[in-house]
This record gives C-alpha cells, structure tokens and sequence, in this order.
C-alpha cells in the first residue's frame, strides 16, 4: 500500500485552521485596525518589545504563524485543484504552497530569535 | 463527441455514450459553491495576516525607528482597507470553522455523544474568552510592564 | 380545472443524434403528483420513447434521482406543484455519463462501493454454538445513520469534487465503508483503509457539504468522510511515533 503523505498535511491545516479562527480576529482587530485608527491607544515600543520577547510569546507567534501558513499552503492548493481545474500544475502548486509556508515559518523564527 | 477523459473505460464498449465536463468556473454557477469557495479563500487573509506579524516582529527587532515606520504603514489607506476586508474574511473563517467542527469531532461522555451544538458552543466560548483576555493585554500592556 | 405546468426533459437518443436536447411536454399539475407521477404521464400519454429509472415510488429503491432544475432529488420524493408556474427542466443525474435520455452508467459507482467491501468482515468466524454476535443498543447507534444509505447517487451529483476528479472514490461509498468500520462486529477496518486512506480515498474531499445536504436519508456523508479523516490522521501519526504498535 502506498502511503499517502496527505495525513501530515491535514493535520497541520487542522491545526492550523484552530489556532487561526480563534486568534487572528482578534490580533487583527486590535493591531490593524484600532490602533491605526485611534480607537485604543498603542501600547510604547519597549513594552510591546518586551511583551514579544518572552519566551511563552514567542513560541505562541511563531505556532500563530507557521500553523496558519500552513493551514493556507494546504487549502489554497485544494482550491486551486478545484476552482481552476489546474491538475496538470500539482506538483508545482504544491511546492509554491508548502516551500512558501515553510519558508515563511522560517522566516518568523529568524525574526522571533533576533527579539 | 467526447471531448472528456472521464470514465474513458466505458468509451471501449460504449461508445456513444454522453459525458458533460465540469466548466471551469463552476463554483460561479450556483451560490452554495460560490459560498464553499469563498470558506476556502479565508485561507488567504490568514495567510496575509501571518506576514503582516512577520513583519510587525522584524520591524520590532530592528528598533523603535523601523517599528515606527511599520506602523505608520498600518495607518495607510492601503493597509487599513486590506485589513479591513481580512477581517470580514477571517470572521468568517472563525464561524465556518466552529460550526463545521462537530462533523469531525465526535465526542463520548460515558456512553452518550455529546451534541454538535455543544461542540460548536464551547468553541464560541473559547473563542470569546480569548479574545477578551488578548484585548485585556493590549489595553494594560502599559501599566503591566 | 387543473393547472397546467411544462416540463423540459433532457433527450438524448445516441441511435438518431450526436448531441442532446431538450423537449418540452405539457402535462397537468395535479396537487398530489410528484415530478414521477408526470414523467409517468408523458411516457403514457404524450412519447413512449422516453427513458428512465423508477421503481418504488416510495424513497426506498433509489432508482429515480435525477436533476430537477439544477438540483439532485429523487424524482418520486419532489412534489411538482412546487414548481408553479413552471417550467420545470428535468436531467438525468450529474457528473456521470447518460445512456440514453434520464438514464445514467452507473458501473464506476458499483465498481468503487465493491472495493470497500461494504459487509462485515470476520477474520474468524464465530461456530453457530456459540451464539450471535451481541450489540448494544449503542453500538448500534454508532453506524445506524450510515446504514440508511439507498445507494441512489445524488450525492455524486452534487459532489463537485467528483465531478472534476472520477478517480475519487466519493461521499456514499465512504459513508457506507465506514458503516461498517464502525459496527463492533466487523473486523475489516484495515482493508478498508487501504482504499480509503489513499490520495483518491478520503483526501480529495474538500469537504463543500453538498452532499449531506442532498441525502435523502440524512446519511450525512460529509460528516463520515471528516470524522475518517481524524482517525486516518491519528493512525497515520500513530504509526509514525510508533512504528512497532498495531494500528486498529
């Protein structure tokens, strides 16, 4: 039996599509919306700084991030397969969504450790 | 006549049978599927948002200059518009995810399944609990540190 | 006086033309017909020639599903007054290929519901001294949903993912594999998962939820496909960490 590599896949965008629903509204809400808008007052530079320094909040941001990446690679190249009928692309559109998932996460860790 | 690849083992015997193919913009034709490719396309602002805290932690490491420069960014109409529209999306994302849980999620007490709606509700919950204590930090995050 | 309502049939008759059509009958609209009760009426009244499924008349066979205006229904279950003032166009089943007029081929379907063995698997069977097999009501209430499966398709139908993808093996047949996964007499959970946990098993579903919608024994086979696609995921991951346990 061959063994199918989807298992993996779906269960970070599972995990990935928990983490998301219920974090980013609200981070979203107050980081891009009400603060730039004036509604609540920015918290000063040193004390986010300090806030996104912790150990505990860097592991959760980089969970935050690499989960939700991931949870996009693994149902944009669903919708990709089914919206534009696209199969001859798959391994293609597979390595566009993963590499970039995982570049990004990449990414978030470099930036989280440099904190 | 058959312009499809579907089902090609029927066309040995069968060849004159009629095969419609799927046209590629389905998803356009009824708003169900409409519906479905919009939940699938939440994936997108969450993906968006992602970078933007990629970002928002670059430009914290970097120092309050570049930081300031992020945030003034956060203040353009470009960024304000972008995310106002990844907020309806990840809403949307947020309510479509938790009422579709409990089709995956079976869960036994003893031996009586407990009902979807309470799998649903508890996720509200959690979701409403969360998001008031994230907001708590944001708006005491001054007098905490 | 009855009310009149048209229907426009989907034709298609591969001995005369290459392409199909559609024909537009007249037929009364009597308040207890169903949209069978008028193709009965065209076939006996108007053209012999049309050509179609039926049988039961009563939801149970599962022969008559067919698309009534754009939606998979069974054809015996749909009262046609609904469609006042009409007209009302009737197709033969979607995403599979039509025979001739409202008839479709049906063989991909059987072929795939065969390879999940949809029967209790035994690796020994129990002598006949030693009685039934026990279930509890519980147990029974495990699969109950899923054995109410007709096998009529119109969840086929309204599966996109079927319709783009004839290699997956879809919602009925899932939903039936796992009413018997799901028995605590069966013991074929693992041979099944050989169909099932492939790329064309359950991981094509992108669960769009159309198909439970249609069921109409509220199957709800988008809901078996998730809740497998949990236990393949635990076992998959399972096996992973640890390699030498048995997989159930």
């Amino acid at each position: 039996m061959k063994k199918s590599s989807e298992p993996f896949w779906w269960a970070l965008f599972g995990a990935g599509g928990v983490i998301s629903a219920l974090f980013i509204p609200v981070i979203l809400f107050i980081q891009g919306l009400a603060i730039p808008l004036g509604w609540i007052e920015s918290p000063n530079y040193q004390h986010l700084y300090q806030l996104f320094g912790s150990p505990v909040t860097r592991l959760f941001l980089l969970a935050l991030i690499s989960l939700s990446l991931l949870h996009w690679a693994h149902r944009f190249r669903f919708t990709l397969y089914d919206g534009l009928q696209v199969k001859h692309l798959n391994v293609l559109i597979a390595i566009f969504c993963y590499g970039g998932a995982i570049l990004g996460s990449l990414a978030a860790g470099y930036y989280l450790w440099l904190i | 006549m058959f312009k499809s690849s579907r089902f090609p083992i029927y066309y040995k015997g069968h060849p004159r049978m009629f095969v419609k193919d799927k046209p590629i913009f389905w998803w356009a034709l009824k708003w169900v599927h409409a519906r479905f490719i919009i939940r699938e396309l939440t994936s997108v602002p969450v993906a968006f948002y992602a970078i933007i805290l990629i970002l928002q932690i670059r430009a914290l490491s970097l120092g309050p200059e570049a930081y300031a420069n992020f945030t003034n960014w956060l203040k353009t109409p470009l960024s304000l518009s972008l995310h106002v529209i990844s907020f309806l999306f990840v809403i949307y994302h947020s309510v479509t995810w938790f009422n579709l849980a409990p089709k995956a999620i079976v869960i036994r007490i003893g031996k009586n399944r407990i009902p979807g709606l309470v799998i649903t509700g508890l996720n509200y919950v959690a979701w409403a609990i969360f998001s008031v204590a994230i907001a708590w930090l944001f708006l005491n995050l001054d007098n905490l540190m | 006086m009855v009310s009149k309502i048209t229907l426009e049939v989907f034709r298609y008759r591969p001995d005369q033309e290459t392409q199909p059509s559609f024909d537009s009958y007249e037929v009364p609209c009597e308040k207890d017909w169903v949209i069978l009760d008028a193709l009965n009426y065209i076939k006996d009244q108007i053209d012999g020639t049309l050509s179609y499924r039926w049988s039961c008349r009563m939801g149970v066979c599962g022969s008559c599903g067919m698309m009534v205006n754009g939606e998979p229904v069974l054809t015996c279950a749909t009262f046609l007054n609904k469609f006042l003032p009409g007209p009302v166009k009737i197709e033969p089943l979607e995403h599979f290929p039509v025979v001739r007029d409202l008839i479709i081929e049906m063989s991909d379907f059987i072929g795939k519901l065969q390879k999940v063995k949809p029967w209790i698997v035994r690796k020994e069977e129990k002598s006949l001294e030693d009685g039934e097999y026990i279930q509890t009501p519980e147990q029974l209430g495990d699969y109950k949903q899923y054995s109410m499966c007709i096998n009529c398709m119109l969840c086929y139908s309204a599966c996109p993912v079927y319709g783009l993808e004839p290699e997956f093996v879809g919602p009925a047949v899932i939903a039936l594999a796992q009413r018997y996964n799901l028995d605590s007499r069966d013991q074929g959970k693992g041979e099944r998962e050989e169909i099932l946990s492939q790329d064309d098993g359950i991981w094509q579903c992108t669960f769009v939820g159309e198909c439970s919608e249609v069921c109409p024994e509220n199957v709800d086979p988008a809901g078996a496909i998730q809740r497998y696609k949990v236990a393949a995921t635990n076992n998959w991951w399972k096996s992973l960490l640890m390699p030498w346990g048995k997989s159930e």
